[in-house]
């Protein structure tokens, strides 16, 4: 207890003395983010700076072991860390989908080479991960994916279509679920990680409903991959997707804690809105604080669960479906609370449609990354063990 | 961290068969209300959780106690919860024991408490709903003591207990937190009748009227037209218990209805096969371990005297009873008919919900005091 309190002081100090002042205002937008990697173009020299001293130190990826660029902290210290940032309203220096996903599955199934590449590379920030999982007749029954992987002795050949690739087009390599066998559905998938760079790899946007393209369909048209690029064994690639799914639902749960507390005016989870005259409205805000300072509550609960190995498995299910439920409603509160400020969808005044364009994006939350209803599924079936699901 | 210490799972493991064994439905519960028992719970079994250090969980070593906190008291009252074990437990030795701690009064009826001997509770509501603010019974200075004139209702064992924490107005307007003083009312007292009220869930309340009751000025707990503190220390323990006592309500009536979900079969198959009941299941699971979280969070910080400690106390206790609610209305419907008759227990877990979720302030009570304390 007294190394934690005395961590916790020269965690502040160090904080203090290298987060850069612009660091520590809140995000305006998504595009605040610093997501890394070889094409990124930094929003300012205080946000490059604010990664490069993070990431040598290792906390970008606080509890990451040392060797493969992260900080080797202990749960405990990681906790104190977070809180320290949070504390100091310090904007969290990298965020890619190789630090919430790809990096715990190398870390369970990379092998030595793999771990110390890879995890580094993400660790730094340099390298921006994608992931192929899902094709056009694969969404909730992923492990139907028909995406090709042919086994040419020293590499494999790869033909197919990923569609809902988040960010494809920005990222720099994939890390892609592929069918190396027909002969079994969920024994016939493997993990490959290769550069978006290839010859072969292209990718083409989706316009959603919010006017945005966060999404794309990438195609492989004859994409040679090495074979020492294979994560786990071949055939097995189902265990390791799994396992990262796990992750991506763990932090996609996240978004259930929206803007934090104590940042609105009105509505402690809700944003910043004005005060409420409608007192129907008030008491709808009213009940989705309740529920959202509870899952506050339960996402602290379940992190400290995880890092102590008491949380179920299947429990990133449950968060995910409860934390997207409660970012939809969220969106529904903004909307409600905005009136017709918040139908404008381009406008100066309306941040260029930010409250529309959130609010339609959130109804994705609860499809991607496995539906809801996939997870109360997962939920039925591995925690309440009810038949036949 | 929000996992349970190795000494708060000791614990967990010494309660869990304890109330599952001798504090069970049909031991307890059903047992009192079948042969008509007018305090609705045994005495014996009360002493028994003496025996067991429970009375005093509370109460400070120095005055005997284990010096515990409200985590460690949520955890026996999970339990309580989940077996609808009918006990003295949340009034006396969590909410009494936080207004009587740290006053002059504390000496007097700690022993007692430990002992198993002691009943107490708090006379609050003055209405069909809570609003401690809204007190408007009087308490007028007379010689060197006070007058008592008003009524109560909805005083939780109130027929039963020895001592009374009734708050009254010795200033101020109702409304206000300030001018509450917070009373010493012993068992008997000259001008106190109690009208027993027995609740849907079997349990006995009180509706009080005091006319004319006379107390010394050291019935008062703290100070004079401060009664607010003490009281809020009683509220907040009281509040945090109940949500945990909720949650092991939603605990025991979702687990009895999940394993129901796997006998129970119509269409030749098991009815938990049905996706649409799955879906049901799966997220009631998600809302009571959401709420298992809050009720934590709040004893956690109540624990620790954390600014935020209020506000989590109403998320607890909001969240807890809608949750709790939903658990037993699915629990009644997954059951079908027999969930309907009086032969089942889930049944019991209804109608246990209802009142604890009154108790203390309502679902509502507390989302609206959600909004107060956000400034909204």
């Amino acid at each position: 207890m007294a190394d934690l309190d005395s961590f916790r002081s020269e965690t502040r100090a160090w904080l203090e003395a290298n987060c850069p002042p612009e660091m520590r205002t809140p995000m305006r937008s998504e595009k605040d983010l610093c997501w890394g990697g070889r094409n990124f173009e930094f929003q300012s020299e205080a946000q490059k700076r604010w990664l490069d001293v993070m990431a040598s130190k290792g906390w970008t990826v606080p509890d990451w072991p040392k060797e493969y660029g992260g900080g080797g902290l202990s749960p405990a210290e990681s906790k104190v860390l977070k809180e320290e940032m949070r504390a100091l309203g310090c904007r969290p220096p990298l965020t890619s989908f190789g630090i919430s996903m790809l990096g715990p599955a190398l870390l369970k199934y990379g092998n030595e080479e793999q771990k110390k590449r890879f995890l580094t590379e993400i660790a730094r920030g340099e390298i921006r991960w994608c992931q192929g999982y899902s094709e056009p007749g694969a969404g909730s029954d992923l492990a139907g994916l028909q995406t090709k992987a042919e086994d040419q002795g020293d590499h494999y050949l790869v033909n197919g279509q990923k569609v809902w690739t988040s960010y494809a087009d920005q990222a720099d390599w994939i890390f892609c679920l592929v069918r190396t066998s027909s002969e079994s559905k969920h024994g016939g998938i493997s993990f490959l990680l290769f550069d978006m760079e290839s010859p072969g790899v292209s990718t083409k946007p989706i316009l959603l409903i919010s006017g945005n393209s966060p999404f794309c369909e990438t195609f492989f048209d004859d994409v040679k991959v090495p074979k020492d690029q294979l994560v786990g064994e071949v055939n097995k690639g189902w265990d390791v997707a799994k396992y990262l799914l796990g992750h991506e639902r763990e932090m996609i749960s996240g978004m259930g804690l929206g803007s934090g507390i104590g940042t609105g005016a009105s509505g402690v989870m809700l944003g910043p809105v004005a005060k409420p005259e409608d007192p129907l409205l008030r008491a709808e805000i009213a009940a989705f604080d309740v529920d959202a300072l509870a899952f506050a509550a339960m996402s602290e609960r379940f992190i400290d669960q995880l890092k102590a190995g008491e949380a179920h498995p299947a429990l990133p299910s449950m968060m995910k479906y409860a934390g997207t439920e409660l970012n939809k409603r969220r969106n529904e509160l903004v909307m409600a609370a905005g009136g017709s400020d918040a139908l404008e969808w381009d406008s100066e005044r309306s941040k260029g449609g930010k409250s529309a364009r959130d609010w339609l994006r959130s109804k994705a939350n609860s499809i991607e990354g496995g539906t809801s209803e996939i997870q109360l599924g997962i939920v039925a079936k591995h925690i309440l063990r009810l038949p036949g699901a | 961290m929000m996992t349970l210490t190795d000494d708060q799972r000791l614990l967990q493991d010494s309660v869990r068969p304890f109330m599952a064994e001798e504090g069970a439905i049909k031991k307890q519960l059903r047992h009192w209300r079948d042969t008509g028992c007018t305090d609705g719970y045994g005495t014996d079994f009360w002493r028994q959780f003496a025996e067991l250090g429970l009375t005093g969980i509370l109460i400070p070593e120095a005055q005997g106690g284990s010096g515990l906190g409200l985590v460690e008291a949520g955890v026996v009252l999970e339990e309580v919860g989940r077996n609808l074990t009918p006990s003295p437990f949340l009034t006396t030795a969590v909410a009494a024991v936080r207004a009587l701690e740290g006053s002059a009064q504390a000496e007097r009826w700690f022993p007692g408490i430990i002992a198993g001997e002691t009943v107490a509770t708090l006379a609050i509501d003055e209405g069909k709903h809570h609003n401690p603010a809204r007190t408007a019974m009087e308490a007028r200075r007379q010689g060197n003591g006070f007058v008592l004139n008003g009524a109560k209702q909805f005083t939780v064992h109130g027929n039963s207990a020895d001592v009374i924490l009734v708050a009254a107005r010795t200033g101020g307007a109702a409304g206000e937190s300030d001018g509450l003083t917070l009373f010493v009312v012993e068992k008997g007292a000259n001008g106190l009748s109690v009208e027993t009220a027995t609740l849907a869930d079997s349990s006995k309340a009180a509706r009080l009227r005091l006319d004319n009751v006379a107390v010394d000025a050291d019935a008062v707990i703290g100070e004079v037209d401060g009664g607010w503190a003490p009281l809020s220390r009683a509220l907040n323990a009281g509040r945090a218990g109940a949500a945990a006592e909720l949650v092991g309500v939603a605990a025991g009536a979702s687990e009895m209805t999940f394993e129901y979900l796997k006998q129970r079969k119509q269409f030749g198959k098991l009815i938990g096969e049905f996706q649409v009941l799955q879906h049901r299941a799966a997220h009631l699971y998600g809302e009571i371990e959401i709420a298992r979280a809050a009720a934590l969070k709040a004893a956690q910080l109540l624990d620790a005297g954390d600014d935020r400690a209020e506000l989590f106390v109403s998320v607890a206790k909001a969240k807890a009873g809608r949750v709790s609610a939903l658990a037993v209305q699915e629990g009644v419907q997954m059951h079908g008919g027999i969930g309907m008759t009086d032969e089942h227990d889930i049944g019991l877990y209804m109608k246990r919900e209802a009142v604890l979720s009154e108790l203390f302030g309502s679902p509502r009570f507390h989302a609206a005091r959600v909004a107060e304390l956000s400034g909204y």
